[in-house]
């Protein structure tokens, strides 16, 4: 699982750190940051489904 | 999807609307949205409809159209009415202010957005968690000094998102009657465009006097650290013309919808004991039942509008440039396209859904961990204060905001 993000994009809401809080964080000015690029396995639903939710569409998960 | 050329619905003459349906209003049950959402999803999920301000419109009601409209930059905020598809009198609006963020299209509304968004992340909203209980403590122990009945609304939904969102942002709470009585004007359908008007200009200036005072004398809150932070770059695009219109957006959004969440939500609860029941048993399921009662009840009870800006399908229908669009956030939000079984009835206990209640897209709200903060603290905090928490009048009785653009309850009378 490789995650890229498109912080131009982050509306900053953080759905993505309600969601998945061990991958994504948000900077102090709220945009959206990435903690962990090949988290393991075992968080793919809740990485997947941050990306679902994701207002802005900023996060794109690729699975090998 | 199926070819519906014989559809009345699909006219090609925009401006005839005469034999158009109107937006489905009348609800059976207070908690549901109108049964003519069900019966449009399955039949016309995007089907034109008569705007009582005359003209007409595109209904979407199923959650993935709803969606992908809303995350669609063809389709514009920048409106030239203001709710076109309820108010029966709308007037052309002039171009939107700087920082007005409902009616800004990237890039700039993110330019205006971002220097907000600071304050409302998670982290910084957990850091609020404590002064929000001690907020929701303090009006609770005001109801009981008190003693029943009292006004839900008055005595514990309004004051805590109130001096929440005045705290935060630095407007005196005892100016709470000004700003309370503006959202109401603001905020009622059947408000005249000059009455919309003159609440837009009188909250200006409120907020125009606030900002002056803290750049003389800065505060340790919002408003003060965006006007420093203005000060400093001379490429900042917060004037104060921006920063007023920033500050008033903040200011009523802040209070007016979280305040009717916290009142509808505690009548969707007494009104199902079962569930209830549940969440007083294992006061872990707050987060879910804030969840499912933002999506249950979706208090943007008309949907979001904008404008298709080229010619463009949606679902399958062609759309043309300066048609408006209507999203219909409570139709979404009861769509079994949302991925949840049996999605009318309310769960608590459900794996929370990716509702639409706060919107989606780049707009989607700005404020919603905060919400989420003050829902799941006043809810908890209120069923454990008062376990015999009841209505102190008849259900039926009870004045729904349907003539609202935000849903909920003008009151709520309970006693315990
Ligand atoms: S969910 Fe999307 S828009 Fe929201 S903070 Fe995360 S990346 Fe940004």
């Amino acid at each position: 699982m490789r995650i890229t993000l498109d912080e131009d994009r982050c509306c900053g809401a953080g759905t993505c750190v309600m969601t998945a809080p061990d991958v994504f964080d948000q900077r102090d000015d709220g945009i959206v940051v990435l903690l962990d690029p090949n988290p393991p396995a075992q968080l793919a639903t809740s990485v997947h489904d941050a990306a679902a939710r994701c207002p802005a569409a900023a996060i794109r998960v690729e699975t090998e | 999807m199926t070819e519906t050329t014989a559809d009345p619905t699909d006219s090609t003459d925009p401006t005839d609307t005469v034999d158009l349906p109107g937006l489905p209003r009348e609800r059976g049950c207070p908690f549901d949205p109108a049964p003519g959402y069900a019966h449009l999803r399955e039949s016309a999920p995007i089907t034109r409809i008569a705007f009582p301000s005359g003209g007409s419109g595109w209904l979407v009601t199923r959650y993935e159209d709803v969606r992908a409209l809303l995350a669609d930059p063809r389709f514009s905020s920048r409106l030239s009415a203001a709710a076109p598809h309820v108010r029966t009198a709308v007037a052309a609006l002039p171009e939107p202010l700087p920082g007005a963020l409902l009616r800004l299209d990237e890039p700039e509304h993110a330019r205006y957005r971002r220097p907000v968004m600071r304050a409302f992340t998670v982290k910084r909203v957990q850091q609020l968690r404590p002064r929000i209980q001690q907020i929701v403590d303090e009006r609770l122990d005001a109801m009981e000094r008190a003693g029943g009945p009292v006004d839900l609304v008055a005595e514990l939904a309004l004051p805590v998102t109130s001096l929440v969102i005045c705290e935060l942002l630095g407007v005196s709470y005892d100016d709470r009657e000004t700003f309370h009585g503006l959202a109401g004007r603001l905020l009622a359908i059947e408000s005249s465009p000059e009455e919309g008007q003159q609440a837009r200009a009188e909250l200006a200036s409120f907020i125009a006097a606030l900002v002056a005072a803290k750049r003389e004398k800065p505060d340790d809150d919002l408003l003060s650290t965006l006007i420093a932070e203005a000060d400093a770059d001379p490429d900042s695009p917060l004037t104060d013309i921006a920063l007023t219109v920033l500050g008033s957006l903040l200011l009523i959004a802040g209070h007016e919808t979280t305040a009717n969440m916290i009142a509808l939500g505690t009548l969707t609860l007494l009104e199902h004991p079962d569930q209830l029941a549940a969440l007083r048993e294992d006061p872990a399921l707050a987060d879910r039942t804030v969840e499912e009662l933002l999506r249950h009840l979706t208090i943007i009870q008309f949907g979001l509008v904008r404008m298709a800006t080229e010619d463009l399908t949606l679902g399958g229908r062609s759309i043309r440039a300066g048609e408006y669009v209507v999203a219909s956030l409570p139709s979404a939000n009861r769509d079994p396209g949302l991925g949840i079984e049996d999605p009318d009835r309310l769960d608590i206990t459900r794996t929370p859904a990716a509702h639409v209640a706060f919107g989606y897209g780049p707009h989607q709200c700005l404020g919603q961990q905060l919400a989420r903060a003050e829902l799941q603290i006043t809810l908890t905090s209120l069923f454990s204060r008062f376990p015999g928490l009841r209505l102190a009048a008849p259900a039926e009785s009870l004045p729904f905001r349907d003539d609202m653009l935000i849903y909920g309850l003008h009151q709520l009378p309970v006693t315990w």
